[in-house]
């Protein structure tokens, strides 16, 4: 098992071509060259805390103003799973709610954990650490569907005075935070979390 | 610097940094059908398939018609004691037009219109000249890398789960008629899945590369 830091190479992490310490840019696709992310702790930190900040009014503030003959109401992300629950629909009261409450907390944890696993070398199987970026960055874009759910329902819903549907500003922040944890994900180097598996091998060998 | 011949036959696992021998370099093999993983970190490296370009691109160009007939046609009707509101992808993506939500407005087209479009505009641009084996075009590398980049951002089939939702929601309250390009955005999103399950970036890089000379 020979990484290319190890061996004296950078790679492109975009085509995996394989180049000299000296290089600065891939010539096959043009990405530029380095062997590990530069500031890439920093900035996945930097994204974490934004998405952290705009989920927190995501939560507080209305994200539907309904309003109907008879009344006008407005519902958070959470009143919204708990109507779907009240009219039966648990099958969509689930998916709302692991959507837009269970992958955004899951997503702020799992990558908090693994930045502070990379920086403090604590000691986990890094196929574990892998996996779980691989289920970040493939399951956090999915919380977008309730921004997804507000738009098509303030479109649809427009019937002058019987019902109408609009959104409301936890939208933006919710779209914001999706959106702010999408870059943290995109700007954690997962060579970085491998790095570590080399250290452990290396001290097995030495032992 | 570029490397010697030896170390020109290696490639680096882009997740994990693991080396490995090209197994392609020396031998001209490039009509095989076969995956290589990564040995550590089991992430695809390569997964060139016979007749993939024109595959990949037949599905971008078919993905760029079934967009266009999604944004025109129209998407949902809603019926309610007698009011009928219809609704368009458009209607949809103004939803948020009103005063601060303004941005949201941008975001929305962004992410379920131009980004997706974007993508397999820039796809196709890249595989029409390799297909017929001519110098690819101008900026291939360009186009092809934003592609790449927009790949996450891209959100056609959440979008589609948003829309399931939402009809489940109003389902009780009126009833909705679904309109033609609904069912072009169902299969947009399968058109897509596809396009996204032939595409061997490996090999298009590596043709781009030669084909440039």
């Amino acid at each position: 098992m020979m990484t290319a830091r190890t061996a004296g190479f950078v790679a492109c992490d975009r085509c995996g071509l394989v180049y000299g310490q000296d290089s600065a840019i891939c010539t096959r696709c043009g990405s530029v060259l380095a062997s590990r992310a530069p500031l890439s702790l920093q900035r996945t930190m930097a994204w974490l805390i934004a998405g952290l900040i705009a989920y927190l009014p995501a939560n507080i503030y209305p994200m539907l103003l309904t309003s109907t003959l008879f009344e006008r109401q407005e519902s958070t992300i959470v009143e919204g799973v708990v109507d779907l629950v009240h009219h039966g629909s648990y099958g969509v009261a689930f998916i709302v709610f692991f959507a837009s409450i269970v992958i955004p907390l899951g997503k702020f944890m799992a990558m908090f954990y693994l930045v502070f696993a990379v920086r403090r070398h604590w000691a986990l199987k890094s196929q574990q650490r892998h996996v779980m970026l691989e289920i970040v960055e493939f399951i956090g874009r999915w919380s977008m569907i309730d921004v997804f759910v507000v738009a098509i329902l303030s479109a649809l819903v427009q019937l002058d005075t019987v019902a109408t549907i609009n959104p409301g500003v936890a939208a933006v922040s919710f779209a914001l935070s999706v959106v702010f944890t999408m870059l943290a994900a995109q700007s954690l180097d997962p060579r970085l979390i491998w790095d570590e598996a080399e250290t452990e091998a290396e001290a097995e060998a030495r032992a | 610097m570029t490397l010697p011949i030896a170390e020109q036959r290696l490639i680096a696992c882009p997740r994990c940094d693991l080396l490995h021998l090209d197994p392609e370099a020396g031998e001209d093999s490039a009509d095989l059908d076969y995956t290589v993983r990564c040995a550590r970190c089991h992430a695809v490296l390569m997964a060139p398939r016979t007749g993939a370009f024109t595959q990949v691109f037949v599905l971008a160009v078919t993905a760029l018609i079934l967009m266009v007939a999604a944004v025109y046609f129209p998407f949902l009707d809603l019926q309610v004691a007698g009011l009928t509101n219809k609704t368009s992808l458009l209607d949809a993506i103004l939803a948020f037009s009103s005063g601060l939500l303004l941005p949201l407005s941008f975001a929305v087209a962004a992410l379920i219109v131009l980004i997706p479009a974007l993508r397999f505009a820039a796809v196709a641009y890249t595989l029409w000249p390799l297909l017929r084996a001519r110098p690819p075009f101008r900026h291939a590398r360009k186009m092809f890398r934003l592609a790449e980049v927009l790949r996450p951002w891209a959100m056609a089939e959440i979008f589609i789960v948003g829309v399931a939702v939402a009809l489940v929601k109003v389902a009780g309250l009126a009833s909705i008629s679904i309109g033609p390009a609904f069912w072009a955005f169902c299969a947009l999103v399968v058109v897509a899945a596809l396009h996204d399950n032939f595409m061997c970036r490996w090999t298009i890089w590596k043709s781009l590369e030669q084909s440039s000379g």
